[in-house]
């Protein structure tokens, strides 16, 4: 309980994530446990900007796995068919994920309530669609290599390397995500989510706050998609797929909407989840959407606010 | 030219209808409850592949698509009653993550106690193809025209003439009025759940001869119903069934005409487009915001 009061200040809350993300390779002992503990990274990365988006902005989005995927397609295609080096091609896709996340967020951020999930799960579906079809650009279906990211001429494939970079990456997210949310920025997205047009008769701008925090979550499920790319080495449809939009939402909600340690956590359990399940793989299906319906009846706030109220001086 | 013109016709009309069916069972719960269900592609899901399962243990295909029917309702109920109402929410984002949740879940319990495999069902009155002015029509193509509109017929009646079709209405107006005068919304809700998954089952089950079936069909189906059911205005019961057939034959003349690959991606740029553009649907009314 100590730790969750001293979590409530951002930089204390910083500092600890970052002591638990250097101390966990002490548990590591081979390169498929880093390898899942990459992945853990990279979902928390989505998270944690999706929850800037639903849980401060209050706008749902089921489409982020669209800019995931693309994210990653991009990287991979101008590295591998043009022949950009990978340190260009990288921010290069973030880039074109932020313009069109900076395009698409007006007309889609106007909407509300179940036009805005319809909306953003569309966008979701058609890169998907695009990313299947154009085979002679993505490789279609079977996906295409991304060539590996290399400091000088020395591709790096050790997984240590890879979750050292990723770890800072991520604590480099969590550090502006809890910066934006204390910022200005953050108090007129809280004025948004509780209630707009209250935000808006007080003088807050509302639609281009939402639209700079769609771009900015945008941008960050792009930024996990990239690393994906190369770092496992090849890319393919699925990873723009519609499931993988719902499991982040479900990140968020499980660990808690308005938290940013919470979507890290609901990041870990989500992503570790098939761990537990090995052998009874078919149950996972069940036992995400089981985990879904349970967390909103039963802990509507999800499970970090949940446990915050629970302990004693608790209130966030 | 004109023989192929009609083709696409048929074979839109005839995915239009059964999109027409899904976008039904979204209004209907919409109406109900403002709740948009994102679990309805999963009731055709289980009237199509649990008509298959049921055959496979050996019922007559009547009495095994009849038997689908009862376990998408039963399911419908059960959604409702243990998680939508213990929720006791209306905030849309918690009922919408429910709603994907019971997706989710049915869909696994599909692919745990069903398998992977896709799986047609028998036509329902033998595969020899009709002619129609130069175009061919499978003869289950005419079954699900034809229960397509019956079904839209008896849903016109339900809702016109029955009490209980009368109190969804009046619940759909106004819930709080509605209640006053002594209809149960709770009812109401548990009705409108099992009508969906009735409706769902029925499409799936005879769409399943002509598009197979498998535990992941619901996500699309259901993704353009609900498309369908946006397109027509949320809510609309007439829009639902005009966006439907609408969206049925701009998808075939896409695959037609256009491009097979992306005729998948013809809903969703529609429904951007529509969206973005007139972002009440075809049919529906303004919205208005209460502070």
């Amino acid at each position: 309980m100590g730790m969750l009061k001293t979590l409530r200040t951002p930089r204390m809350g910083l500092i600890v994530v970052a002591l638990i993300l250097a101390a966990a390779p002490l548990a590591f002992s081979n390169p498929y446990q880093y390898d899942v503990a990459i992945h853990v990274l990279l979902n928390a990365m989505v998270a944690v900007g999706l929850n800037l988006l639903m849980g401060y902005a209050g706008q749902i989005s089921l489409g982020h796995a669209g800019f995931f995927g693309l994210g990653a397609y991009v990287t991979a295609v101008l590295s591998a068919n043009y022949g950009w080096p990978v340190y260009l091609s990288m921010p290069a896709a973030l880039v074109v994920v932020a313009i069109l996340a900076f395009l698409v967020a007006r007309p889609i951020l106007r909407l509300s309530g179940h036009y805005l999930a319809m909306a953003t799960l569309g966008l979701g579906i058609l890169i998907s669609i695009v990313l299947r079809t154009e085979a002679g650009i993505t490789g279609g279906p079977d996906g295409m290599m991304a060539p590996p990211l290399s400091v000088g001429d020395t591709p790096i494939y050790d997984e240590r390397y890879w979750y050292a970079l990723i770890a800072v990456l991520l604590l480099i997210t969590v550090w502006l995500a809890l910066n934006l949310i204390d910022s200005p920025v953050g108090r007129a997205l809280r004025a948004v989510h509780g209630s707009e047009v209250a935000a808006e008769v007080v003088g807050v701008h509302t639609l281009g706050y939402k639209v700079l925090i769609f771009v900015v979550s945008a941008v960050l499920a792009a930024l996990a998609g990239v690393l994906t790319a190369h770092y496992s080495g090849f890319v393919t449809p699925d990873l723009a797929n519609f499931i993988y939009s719902i499991e982040f939402v479900t990140m968020v909600v499980l660990g808690g909407m308005a938290s940013t340690y919470g979507a890290l956590i609901g990041a870990v359990i989500l992503t570790l989840l098939p761990q537990f399940l090995t052998g009874v793989d078919e149950l996972e299906m069940m036992v995400l959407g089981l985990i879904l319906m349970v967390v909103v009846i039963f802990m509507p706030t999800g499970l970090v606010p949940t446990l915050g109220r629970l302990m004693p001086g608790g209130r966030r | 030219m004109f023989a192929e013109f009609m083709q696409y016709l048929f074979s839109g009309l005839t995915a239009g209808s059964t999109y027409a069916l899904v976008a039904l069972g979204f209004t209907i719960i919409y109406n109900a409850s403002h709740i948009i269900n994102f679990a309805q592609g999963e009731f055709l899901m289980i009237g199509g592949l649990g008509s298959v399962m049921l055959m496979q243990y050996g019922l007559p295909m009547p009495v095994a698509v009849v038997g689908a029917i009862v376990v998408a309702v039963v399911a419908g109920i059960l959604v409702e009653k243990l998680a939508i109402e213990r929720a006791g929410t209306n905030d849309i984002v918690p009922l919408i993550i429910i709603t994907i949740g019971a997706s989710l879940f049915l869909r696994g319990g599909a692919q745990f106690f069903w398998g992977k495999s896709i799986h047609a069902l028998p036509a329902f009155s033998g595969n020899t193809p009709i002619n129609i002015a130069g175009a061919t029509i499978l003869p289950q193509s005419l079954w699900v025209l034809g229960v397509g509109a019956v079904v839209v017929c008896l849903l016109a009646w339900f809702f016109k003439r029955t009490l209980t079709g009368k109190a969804m209405l009046a619940v759909s107006h106004n819930p709080d009025a509605a209640r006053l005068v002594g209809i149960n919304p709770r009812f109401i809700l548990m009705l409108s759940f099992a009508l969906a998954a009735a409706l769902g089952a029925i499409a799936g089950a005879v769409a399943a001869p002509i598009t197979l079936t498998a535990y992941d069909v619901g996500v699309m189906l259901g993704l353009k119903g609900f498309v369908a059911a946006v397109l027509g205005g949320l809510g609309s019961p007439l829009g639902a069934v005009a966006g439907g057939l609408l969206l049925g034959i701009m998808e075939a003349f896409t695959a037609g005409y256009v491009s097979s690959e992306y005729k998948d991606a013809v809903p969703f740029v529609i429904v951007l487009l529509v969206l973005f553009l007139m972002p009440s649907g075809l049919f529906g009314s303004r919205a208005t915001e209460r502070v």
